[in-house]
């Protein structure tokens, strides 16, 4: 590409469809969390196979989640499944739009493919320490995904966030029945449920990286171009030091 | 470094705390709260959609059951009516069928056993996350309300049970669609034996494409009715009626 922006210009990054699913997605997922700890309270032992309650090996237990980390903050499971179950659809329905949306403004593929090239390990390994060096820009094509970015956002768009909505309509009795096949997916509904929650973890994981990432790139520049889709072009070779300088500040 | 970012980390945190009790508030605002609850109401719609009106649980092998199949919610009514009809071993329970139906029955265990009856080996899911595997065996539910002679102004089946809570029988309600699946039965028999009481002897509704506390157990009266209003507090169940459960239990 050799009409790439000049460092200091604005351009536009983000896509209306890519901004309002962002932050669609983000409350939908920050409430499911919040709510499916809630749940998980109720019974917080996890299994594998088909079927799993008390007198039944659990591999995992997870811990009491406090009060300040779950919807409702008391204990209430009537009402964590109803924000839950509310938000699965808001989940749902969204990455189906999101999808559709980037398919036909083709951000999947201008954005997200990943290339050959860039799986190698010298690849690979240039970008993290590019990453330590907390430089996260390619002066080269400044508005393009690194490749870490990419496996980031690929692995929470198209592995995650499908398999945690699968594995949840596989833990619902009814769509067990309406599709059986939900089940030998995931080996039974205890182990969806596992899974579930799994992806769970995986997601809250992204989640704080992403927000450290935003940080250190730049918070208002960042949050701005997922607001108005105006993103500034950062300096072609920051020095290393800019985002690390006057601790105290 | 550090310093810089641990505040901001502290500060998001900190407003996700917020957010967090927000939702509380916001659930306490009517307006909120309806469309919070119609959560229910899509899923049910969207769940009728997508599953074929007998679509069928799934069933397991005898060596796929659990090896302990643990109960849960009342575990013995405790009345002195229920401690009777365990003394003398239901000789004299009656199930009343009524509501809008041509002939109201009431109906001894001898005659619900020898009605044809179903047996399936179905996994049971609680509200709380937990499965168990176990075979179930009585007649259709579908097969009594037809000898009752259901009436077509009938929309839904609710079950009256012998247990108490807060000085009121249990009860629960399905529709018709679940009240006539080939899988909804009054099940007399778990693992090839009567109910135990723990189990909710001697009549329990299986309705397998439903969580657990719909399964209602001590099974005293059926009826048939147009709407679930005045029934209660009209929502349908103890649950539904006092903590907000969902009526709809298919997720």
């Amino acid at each position: 590409m050799t009409d790439q922006p000049a460092p200091g210009t604005v351009i536009r990054r983000h896509a209306l469809s890519t901004r309002i699913w962002h932050w669609i997605n983000a409350i939908a997922i920050f409430i499911l969390i919040g709510s499916g700890l809630g749940i998980s309270n109720a019974h917080p032992r996890l299994y594998w196979g088909a079927y799993g309650a008390n007198f039944d090996p659990s591999w995992f237990q997870p811990p009491h989640f406090p009060s300040w980390l779950t919807i409702p903050a008391t204990y209430n499971l009537a009402m964590s499944r109803r924000w839950h179950l509310f938000f699965a659809l808001v989940l749902a329905f969204g990455l189906l739009a999101f999808m559709i949306a980037s398919l036909v403004n083709r951000h999947f593929r201008r954005d997200l493919t990943i290339r050959g090239a860039e799986m190698t390990p010298r690849s690979l390994l240039h970008d993290i320490r590019e990453h330590l060096a907390f430089r996260f820009h390619d002066p080269a094509r400044p508005a393009a995904y690194n490749i870490l970015q990419k496996l980031a956002y690929a692995l929470v768009i198209f592995i995650l966030l499908p398999l945690v909505i699968l594995t949840g309509l596989a833990m619902s009795p009814g769509m067990d029945a309406a599709w059986p096949w939900l089940l030998e997916l995931f080996g039974g509904r205890q182990s969806a449920r596992s899974i579930h929650f799994l992806c769970m973890a995986g997601l809250s994981g992204f989640i704080v990286v992403h927000l450290v990432l935003v940080i250190l790139a730049g918070v208002g520049n960042e949050l701005r171009s997922m607001i108005t889709g105006k993103w500034r072009v950062p300096p072609a070779h920051p020095r290393k030091d800019t985002a690390i300088q006057e601790p105290g500040a | 470094m550090n310093d810089l970012v641990i505040p901001r980390r502290t500060l998001i945190a900190g407003g996700a705390g917020l957010l967090l009790a927000g939702c509380d508030r916001v659930a306490q605002i009517p307006a909120a709260r309806k469309i919070l609850f119609a959560g229910e109401d899509m899923h049910y719609g969207l769940q009728r959609a997508l599953q074929n009106r007998g679509a069928l649980a799934p069933e397991f092998r005898p060596d796929q059951m659990s090896p302990i199949f643990r109960s849960n919610g009342t575990r013995n009514p405790g009345t002195p009516a229920y401690d009777a009809m365990v003394a003398n071993r239901f000789a004299d329970y009656r199930l009343t069928v009524g509501g809008l139906v041509d002939s109201p029955l009431s109906l001894s265990l001898a005659q619900l056993a020898g009605m044809p009856a179903r047996r399936q080996i179905t996994r049971h899911d609680c509200v709380e996350g937990w499965s168990a595997i176990g075979q179930w065996q009585g007649p259709l539910l579908g097969t009594v309300l037809k000898a009752a002679g259901m009436r077509r102004s009938a929309r839904y089946v609710v079950f009256t049970c012998a247990d108490l809570y807060n000085g009121d029988p249990y009860y629960e309600s399905i529709d018709t669609i679940d009240a006539f699946h080939p899988q909804t039965i009054l099940a007399l028999k778990m693992n090839g034996a009567p109910l135990a009481v723990e189990h909710g002897a001697p009549v329990r509704l299986r309705v397998e494409r439903q969580l657990g506390y719909k399964h209602a157990k001590y099974v005293m009266r059926v009826d048939a009715v147009a709407s679930l209003d005045g029934i209660g507090k009209g929502k349908g169940g103890y649950w539904e009626d006092n903590v907000d459960y969902d009526w709809y239990a298919g997720i």
